[in-house]
Order: structure tokens, then C-alpha cells, then sequence
């Protein structure tokens, strides 16, 4: 059987659409919306570097983000396709797995960073 | 691509789409806000990476993300992307069953089962997140 990308790019695309689904609203909800506008007491920093720091943070998200990136990028290419008609399909596709690319290399790099702090 | 040739032209023509189709009719305009969800999703993951770099900075450095991301307009794009986070999270679970067949005993699982479950393990999580971070 001939090798084909596409179904390793489909899998990433489910995958990444549960994850979102799954553990994004908490984490939305929280971090970007409660703790900033003190709906709730955010935690302290100790607390805070500790669940950021901790190994299995670190594989968590490691698992997740990047597929939930390759999910978006996915869909926003098609969208880019479909909705508003783009015609530079190359560079478009370059683009979305590229920044998906680049999400998941800051991944790496941020919750590495955290964990050594 | 090749050249069409001449007499081919009528075989070939392609009415052209606006770039407004999907605003004539309202489940066309849910199916693009579904699709452009995919947007909001990839900030709100860029948005937590910055939240665990600003963690990795320090004290002074996460304060600072807390005080910045409480701006207007940052609160605006977020409101937004929660809005669409919502919005792909509720049509995710509702379409799973219709992407995937799930037997048990031989038996075709309803798709009233398998969006429970999911929606039970977003509590799950939830919750679970919730106990692990908040004081």
C-alpha cells in the first residue's frame, strides 16, 4: 500500500478537535477570563509555578497542544479554501502547518523552561 | 494545469462564488463561525503558552500577565474566542456520532451515549483542573 500523509493529518485533526473541546473551555475560562477579571482569587505564585512545573504537566500538555494546533491549522486552511476563497493554496497550507509547527517547537520550549525554573 | 482548448471553454466554465456565499443563508454562516472557530482555538492555546512562559519568568513576570490580560481589549478577544470555543465544543460533540460508530456487544451505541460521555468528561476535566489550580 502506497504511504499517504493524510491519514496521520486526519487523526491529528479528531484528535485535536476533542482535546479542544475537552480540556480547552476550563482552561480558557480560567486563565484568560476568571483569574485575570478576579472573578476568582487567582492562585499564588508558588502554587501556580508548582502545577506549571510539575513532569506531568509537562507531558499533558505536551500531548495535547500540539494536536489541538494541527487541528486549527487544518481547519483554518479549509476555511481559508472554502469561506473566503483563497487561492494560494500552497502558501496557505505552508502557513497554517507552519504555525502549527511553530506552536508546538514554543511548547516544548515554554513548559521545558518551566519545569527547570 | 493544462490549457483548455478551443471549443472546450462551455465544458469548462465555472460559475464564479462570492466571497460572501456563506452570509445568504444561516447554516451555511454556522457552518463558516464553526470552521473559523479553528482561529480562536489556535490563540487561546498561544494565549496559555504565554501564560506558561510569563510562569517560567517568575513572580514578577506572571503578576504582570495577570494585570495585562485583565486590558479591554484583551478581555474583548478573549470574550470572543470563549464564544467560539463554546461554539466548537457543542457542534464536536454533536457531530462525533455521525463521524464514528461505536459497538458494544455488537450493538451500535446512540448517539444520545456518546455525547454524554463526552460531555461527562468535560465535566471531568473540569473539575479536575479546577481543584488542581484554584486556591
Amino acid at each position: 500500500m502506497k504511504f499517504s500523509i493524510y491519514p496521520f493529518i486526519w487523526l491529528a485533526f479528531s484528535g485535536g478537535g476533542v482535546m479542544a473541546a475537552i480540556f480547552l473551555p476550563v482552561l480558557a475560562f480560567l486563565f484568560a477570563l476568571a483569574f485575570p477579571l478576579g472573578w476568582i482569587d487567582p492562585p499564588d505564585y508558588d502554587h501556580i509555578a508548582a502545577v506549571v512545573g510539575h513532569p506531568l504537566t509537562f507531558l499533558v500538555l505536551l500531548g495535547i497542544f500540539p494536536v489541538i494546533l494541527i487541528h486549527a491549522a487544518h481547519r483554518f486552511r479549509y476555511t481559508l479554501y472554502d469561506g473566503l476563497q483563497v487561492k494560494h493554496k500552497g502558501l496557505v497550507a505552508l502557513l497554517c502547518y507552519g504555525g502549527a509547527l511553530a506552536g508546538s517547537f514554543a511548547t516544548l520550549v515554554f513548559l521545558g523552561n518551566a519545569l527547570t525554573a | 494545469m493544462t490549457q483548455p482548448r478551443i471549443g472546450d471553454s462551455d465544458l469548462l466554465y465555472r460559475r464564479p462564488v462570492s466571497v460572501w456565499w456563506w452570509t445568504r443563508k444561516r447554516n451555511y454562516f454556522l457552518f463558516v463561525m464553526r470552521e473559523l472557530s479553528s482561529l480562536f482555538i489556535a490563540w487561546l492555546v498561544l494565549y496559555l503558552l504565554l501564560f506558561i512562559r510569563a510562569v517560567a519568568h517568575g513572580e514578577a513576570a506572571y503578576v504582570d500577565f495577570l494585570d495585562r490580560a485583565s486590558s479591554p481589549w484583551l478581555v474583548a478577544v478573549n470574550v470572543v474566542a470563549f464564544g467560539f470555543l463554546v461554539l466548537h465544543t457543542v457542534t464536536w460533540f454533536s457531530l462525533t456520532p455521525q463521524a464514528m460508530v461505536v459497538s458494544l456487544r455488537g450493538r451500535r451505541v446512540p448517539a444520545a451515549a456518546i455525547i454524554g460521555a463526552q460531555y461527562a468528561g468535560l465535566a471531568l476535566v473540569s473539575a479536575f483542573v479546577f481543584w488542581l489550580v484554584t486556591p
